[in-house]
C-alpha cells in the first residue's frame, strides 16, 4: 500500500530554519572537531595539558625570564634564556669576518637584492621591464660590491661568513641550477645516444652520493686535478658543487613535468614548423615549468639549507660562527638559545619560500587552466 | 667525385646528430685528458702512488663506537668496515624510527581532530625548515649538556642518562638460552601457518577463526614458559656506578643519539607528507562504495584503503630511506664515526684521497642503484592495470 | 505524522522517512521530507541541481548523517547506533554516479569482497553468484578484467552487480547515467529496467524521463530540500500540479 503525499502549493511551502542548537557555531565546531568520540576526546585532553605545560613555559625561558644585556654569560643570571651575545655578536653572525667599516658593502648588496628578485618574482612590478634589465646586471654588481674592484678595497674570500655566506651560496646556486638542470633534463630525453648516456650518468651519480662527499670532491680532489700551484677560490668552489647537486635533483623534477605535457603538444609544435629550440622555449619549457613549480622550489629549499654543509670544509656560514660562538668560553653553554636563534633565520627564509610557491601554484593554476587569459 | 659540403652536413638531422655527438665526445675526452695530467704530475709531486695497497697499512687512531672490535693496531681497511657498519647502524635505526614517526604524524594530520592536526602540522613544518645539520648539532649540543655520570637522570632505576649517553641493561645469554630462541621461532611459524591455513579455511567455508589468542600462546606463552622452567637462562647486566663512571651494560653515545633523533624527526616529517598524501589519493567514493555495500571501517582500511594509498606511497618512501642514509654522512660534524667520517680521517692520514672519494662514491652509488632497480620493479608489478 | 500512523506505516513499509531534516553548516538542504516506499516500489527522483535529492538517499544508507527526524529501513531506525547502520547498509545496495569501482581487484574480486567479508560466504558461493550476476548483466566475460580496462557502461553496470551480490532488499541509484557517454547510457537502463522488472525496490535520482515513465509506480519532485510533488508518471508528466513542476519539465523535456 503506498501513499500518495499530495502536492504542496506555494504558500504552504516551509521556510527555511536555522539549524538545531549545538550543531553548528562554535558549540557545533568543538564537538565536531574536538570532542566527536571518546578517541578524539581523550586526544584533545592530552594535546590541551601538553600546551599548557609547553607554551608558558617557553614563552616564559624566550622573553619573561631571559636577559639581553651583558658582555659575557656570568651576566645572565636569570633562569630564562640569554640573549646578550646578540648584540655583541649580531654582525659575525651575518657577515662573518667581513671588515667592520666595509659592511655596509654587503648591505648595498642585500636591498638591492630586493628590487633585483622582485620583477621575476611577481606580475604586476611597476617599471618591470628596467628592473629585469637591472637583475641581469645585478650579479656583476654584487660581486663588485662584495669583492672589490672599481675603487673599492679587495676582501678575500675567506672573510666571507655568517649570514652573508649562505646567501650567496644559496641565491648563487638557486639561480644557475634551473638553467643547468633544464640543459640536463632536456638532454636526457634527447634522441642522440651519447648525450643522453652523458646526462644520465651525471645525473645519477650526483643524485646517489651525499652532497658531503662532493663537497670534500671540490675541496681535496680539485687541487689534485687541475695544474699544480693553480687555485680555485674556495668560495667558488662550493658554488660550483652545490649548483651541480642541486641541478640533478632539479633535472629530475623538470623531467616529471616534461612527461606529464601530453604528446599532442610536441607534434602541434612540430605541425606549426618550429625548430627544437623555438618549440621548447615556446610551448613546452613553459608549461612544464608551471607544472614543476611545487617539486623546483622543494629543490631550492633544500639547497638553501644545504648550505650549512660548509662548515664541513671549513668555511664559516652562520651555523660555524654559532658553533664557534658556543665554544668561546665568554659564552660557552648558551647553545640551546644560539641554534634556536640560528634556526630562526632559515626558517623564515625557507617558510616563506613554501608559502610562495603555494602562492604561485594558485595563481598560475587558475591562469593557466583558463587558456585563452588576456 | 664525391664533394661533401658543410650545408650536408649541417641540415641532415642524422649526420648532425652525428656532429654534435662527435663535438660532444672530444671536449669530454679531451677534459679527461687534462684532468689525468695534472693528477699525474700532482701525485708525482706528492710523492704518492694510486692504488688500494694502502689499505693495509695501520691506522694510528682509535674509533670508540663499533659494532666489531677495533684498535689503533687495526688495518685501515677494518677502518673503514667499521665506519661502514656505524653508517647502517644508524641507518637502520633511523629508518625504524623514522617509519613510526612518520606513519603516525601523517595519520594524526588527517585526523578530524583540529588540535592534533593542527599540533602535528606545527611539527612538520618546523623540522622541514631548518636544516638538518643545525638539528643534529642541536640535539647533540643537548645530550653533551646533561648532568655529569655522576647526576645521572635516572629511569625505572636501569637506565641511565647523562652527557655521556644513554646507558642501559645488557642481556647475558646463557647456552640454554637456545632452547627458549627455538620455541620463540617455532611458535612464529606456527602462528604465520595458522594464519595462512584460517584465511583459506574462511574463503572456502566463510567460517572466521580467531588467531590472535592461540597465537599469542605460541609466540609469548609457550616460549616465557620454558624460560622459568629452564631457570631463568638470560639475565640483564644492570650498568653499575664506579667512582666516575659506570661498567657494565650497553652505552649509546651522545653521537649516535643525537643523529638518531635528529635523523628520525627530519625524515619523519616528509615520510608524513607522503603517507598523507598516500591516503588522500584514495578518493573518497571508494570508501563511500565499501560503506555502502556493508564493509565496516576496519575492514575497508585494510581492503580498499590500505592497497591503494600504498601503491602511491612506497616509491618516495623509498627515496626517503636512500635520503637518510645518505644523511647520515653527516656524522661528521659532531664526530660519530661513520663511513663518510672515518674516511676523511684516513685521507688525511694517507693522503690517498683519490682511493678514499672512490670507496665512497661506490658504496653511496651502490645503494642508490639498487633502490632504483627495486623501485622500478615495484612500480612495474604494481600498476594499475588500465587499457 | 504521528505515532500511530508510523507504526502501521512502519509494518507495511520497506523505507519510512518522517520530518526529516538535514542541515550542511547553517544550509537548510533538506526540509521536512517525509516519505515512504514499499516493498517492490519503484521511485524515481528527480528536481534541479541543489535539490538535495543526491542528499536524500545517500541519508537512507547513512553516508549522509540527519540531523532531525526519523528514517526507518526495513523496521530498524538509523541514528547514531553503528549496529543498526551496519545491518541496514548490508539490506541497502548502492550505485554511483561515478561507479567506485575498486580499481586494485578484478571485477570477479570487486563482487566478491562484500559477500565473503560481511555475510562470511565461502568464495567459491560468492564466485557462483557474482558469475551469475554478472551473466543478468551481460558482462560475464570480463569477470577476470581490471575496472581501468573496460568502458564507463561497462563499469557501472559492474558496480551494479557488485551491489546485488550482497542480495539487498532495497537498491538506490544516484544519477546512475550521468557520467556516461551517450551512446553506453541505453546498456545501463536496459540493465535497471531488468531489475526493475524482477521486483526489486529501487530509488533512483536522474534526469533519464524516459526511464521514469516506462518503469516508476511514483515519480517524486524536490526542489529546495522539499518534495514538491508526487505522483504516478502518467499524472506527473501529463498532469503537472505545481508552477516549479511545471518549469521543471519544460525545462527538461525541451528536447
Amino acid at each position: 500500500m503506498s501513499s500518495v503525499i499530495k502536492s504542496m502549493e506555494k504558500n504552504n511551502r516551509t521556510k527555511p530554519r536555522p539549524p538545531p542548537i549545538g550543531s553548528t557555531g562554535a558549540i557545533g565546531w568543538l564537538r565536531q572537531n574536538l570532542f566527536s568520540n571518546i578517541y578524539n576526546s581523550l586526544l584533545t585532553v592530552i594535546c590541551i595539558c601538553g600546551l599548557i605545560l609547553i607554551i608558558p613555559a617557553g614563552i616564559d625561558w624566550v622573553f619573561l625570564s631571559s636577559q639581553v644585556a651583558g658582555d659575557n654569560r656570568f651576566a645572565c643570571q636569570n633562569t630564562g634564556a640569554c640573549w646578550a651575545w646578540i648584540d655583541q655578536r649580531m654582525g659575525q653572525f651575518l657577515f662573518g669576518f667581513y671588515p667592520e667599516q666595509e659592511r655596509w658593502r654587503p648591505m648595498v648588496a642585500f636591498f638591492l637584492l630586493l628590487p633585483a628578485l622582485a620583477p621575476w618574482l611577481f606580475e604586476r612590478v611597476p617599471a618591470q621591464r628596467y628592473l629585469r634589465i637591472f637583475s641581469i646586471a645585478y650579479p656583476f654588481i654584487a660581486t663588485i660590491l662584495l669583492v672589490g674592484g672599481f675603487g673599492l678595497p679587495s676582501i678575500a674570500s675567506d672573510k666571507f661568513g655568517g649570514f652573508m655566506l649562505n646567501l650567496i651560496v644559496g641565491l648563487s646556486g638557486i639561480v644557475l641550477s634551473l638553467p643547468v638542470g633544464i640543459l640536463l633534463a632536456l638532454g636526457r630525453r634527447s634522441k642522440l645516444p651519447l648525450i643522453k648516456w652523458v646526462c644520465i650518468s651525471f645525473i645519477e651519480i650526483v643524485r646517489g652520493v651525499p652532497l658531503i662527499t662532493l663537497l670534500f670532491v671540490s675541496n681535496i680532489l680539485l687541487p689534485i686535478f687541475l695544474p699544480p700551484d693553480a687555485t680555485l677560490d674556495s668560495v667558488i668552489r662550493v658554488i660550483i658543487m652545490v649548483t651541480a647537486f642541486a641541478s640533478a635533483y632539479m633535472a629530475e623534477v623538470i623531467r616529471g613535468g616534461l612527461q606529464a605535457i601530453p604528446s599532442g603538444q610536441y607534434e602541434a609544435a612540430k605541425a606549426m614548423g618550429l625548430n627544437y629550440f623555438q618549440s621548447m622555449r615556446l610551448i613546452i619549457l613553459p608549461q612544464a615549468l608551471r607544472i614543476s613549480i611545487p617539486g623546483i622550489v622543494n629543490t631550492f629549499i633544500g639547497l638553501f639549507k644545504d648550505t650549512t654543509l660548509v662548515i664541513v670544509i671549513g668555511l664559516f656560514d652562520i651555523l660555524g660562527i654559532a658553533n664557534a660562538m658556543v665554544a668561546n668560553p665568554d659564552w660557552l653553554g648558551l647553545s640551546t638559545e644560539t641554534y634556536v636563534f640560528v634556526a630562526l633565520f632559515f626558517f623564515i627564509i625557507c617558510f616563506s619560500m613554501s608559502r610562495y610557491s603555494m602562492w604561485l601554484e594558485r595563481r598560475l593554476g587558475t591562469k593557466g587552466s583558463n587558456g585563452w587569459s588576456s | 667525385m664525391l664533394s661533401i659540403r658543410a650545408r650536408d652536413i649541417w641540415f641532415n638531422p642524422r649526420s648532425r646528430g652525428l656532429f654534435f655527438q662527435l663535438i660532444v665526445l672530444l671536449s669530454i675526452a679531451s677534459f679527461l685528458a687534462f684532468i689525468t695530467a695534472n693528477t699525474i704530475a700532482n701525485l708525482q709531486k706528492a710523492g704518492l702512488t694510486a692504488g688500494f695497497e694502502f689499505l693495509t697499512n695501520q691506522a694510528f687512531f682509535d674509533i670508540n663506537q663499533r659494532l666489531i672490535s677495533f684498535s689503533s693496531q687495526s688495518s685501515f681497511g677494518r677502518a673503514l668496515v667499521v665506519g661502514l657498519l656505524n653508517t647502517v647502524l644508524v641507518s637502520s635505526l633511523g629508518i625504524i624510527a623514522a617509519t613510526i614517526i612518520g606513519f603516525l604524524a601523517g595519520i594524526l594530520r588527517l585526523s578530524k581532530n583540529w588540535l592534533v592536526s593542527r599540533v602535528v602540522t606545527t611539527y612538520v613544518e618546523i623540522t622541514r625548515n631548518v636544516p638538518l645539520l643545525l638539528q643534529i648539532i642541536f640535539w647533540w649540543a643537548t645530550f653533551t649538556s646533561l648532568p655529569r655520570v655522576r647526576d645521572s637522570i635516572e629511569i625505572f632505576e636501569v637506565f641511565f642518562l647523562n652527557n655521556r649517553g644513554l646507558r642501559g641493561p645488557s642481556p647475558i645469554f646463557e647456552q640454554s638460552f637456545l632452547w627458549v630462541l627455538l620455541t620463540f621461532l617455532v611458535g612464529l611459524v606456527a602462528t604465520f601457518a595458522l594464519a595462512l591455513w584460517s584465511r583459506r579455511r574462511q574463503l572456502e567455508t566463510g567460517q572466521t577463526f580467531r588467531v590472535l589468542p592461540i597465537g599469542l600462546l605460541l609466540i609469548v606463552g609457550i616460549p616465557v614458559l620454558i624460560f622459568f622452567g629452564l631457570n631463568e637462562p638470560m639475565v640483564w647486566e644492570i650498568p653499575k656506578r664506579t667512582r666516575f663512571n659506570f661498567t657494565g651494560g650497553i652505552n649509546i653515545t651522545p653521537e649516535l643519539l643525537a643523529l638518531w633523533v635528529a635523523l628520525a624527526t627530519y625524515t619523519g616529517a616528509f615520510i608524513s607528507e607522503i603517507v598523507r598524501a598516500g591516503i588522500l589519493s584514495v578518493s573518497v567514493g571508494q570508501t563511500e562504495a565499501a560503506q555502502s555495500l556493508g564493509l565496516r571501517n576496519k575492514q575497508t582500511m585494510r581492503l580498499i584503503i590500505l592497497p591503494q594509498a600504498f601503491r602511491v606511497i612506497i616509491p618516495p618512501l623509498t627515496s626517503q630511506y636512500l635520503n637518510l642514509t645518505k644523511n647520515s654522512s653527516l656524522a661528521i660534524a659532531i664526530g660519530y664515526q661513520d663511513l663518510v667520517s672515518i674516511g676523511g680521517t684516513i685521507l688525511n692520514q694517507s693522503g690517498h684521497a683519490l682511493e678514499i672519494v672512490a670507496i665512497w662514491m661506490a658504496v653511496y652509488l651502490s645503494l642508490s642503484l639498487a633502490t632504483s632497480a627495486y623501485m622500478n620493479w615495484y612500480n612495474k608489478r604494481i600498476s594499475l592495470v588500465e587499457r | 505524522m504521528n505515532n500511530g500512523n508510523a507504526a502501521e506505516f512502519r509494518h507495511k513499509s520497506l523505507i519510512e522517512i518522517c520530518g526529516l531534516n538535514k542541515w550542511f553548516g547553517s544550509f537548510h538542504v533538506l526540509r521536512d521530507i517525509s516519505l515512504s516506499v514499499a516493498s517492490g516500489e519503484r521511485i524515481v527522483i528527480c528536481g534541479p541541481s541543489g535539490s538535495g535529492k543526491s542528499t536524500l538517499i545517500r541519508c537512507i544508507n547513512y553516508l549522509e548523517e540527519h540531523q532531525e527526524g526519523q528514517i526507518f529501513v526495513d523496521g530498524i531506525e538509523l541514528k547514531g547506533d553503528l549496529k543498526n547502520i551496519e545491518a541496514v547498509r548490508k539490506e541497502v545496495g548502492m550505485v554511483f554516479q561515478s561507479f567506485n569501482l575498486f580499481p586494485h581487484l578484478t571485477v570477479l574480486e570487486n563482487c566478491t569482497l562484500a559477500p565473503v567479508w560481511v555475510r562470511n560466504t565461502p568464495k567459491a558461493e560468492a564466485e557462483r553468484i557474482a558469475m551469475e550476476l554478472l551473466e543478468k548483466v551481460k558482462i560475464p566475460e570480463q569477470a577476470n578484467k581490471y575496472p581501468g580496462q573496460l568502458s564507463g557502461g561497462q563499469q557501472q553496470r559492474v558496480a551494479i552487480a557488485r551491489s546485488l551480490c550482497m542480495q539487498p532488499k532495497i537498491m538506490l541509484f544516484d544519477e546512475p547515467t550521468s557520467a556516461l557517454d551517450p551512446e553506453m547510457i541505453k546498456e545501463v537502463l536496459d540493465v535497471m529496467v531488468d531489475l526493475a522488472d524482477s521486483g526489486m525496490t529501487m530509488l533512483v535520482v536522474t534526469h533519464e524521463m524516459g526511464f521514469a515513465a516506462q518503469v516508476a509506480d511514483k515519480v517524486v519532485f524536490m526542489d529546495e530540500g522539499q518534495v514538491v510533488e508526487s505522483n504516478t508518471p502518467k499524472e506527473f508528466f501529463e498532469n503537472p500540479q505545481s508552477e516549479r513542476t511545471k518549469l521543471f519539465l519544460s525545462q527538461i523535456l525541451s528536447h
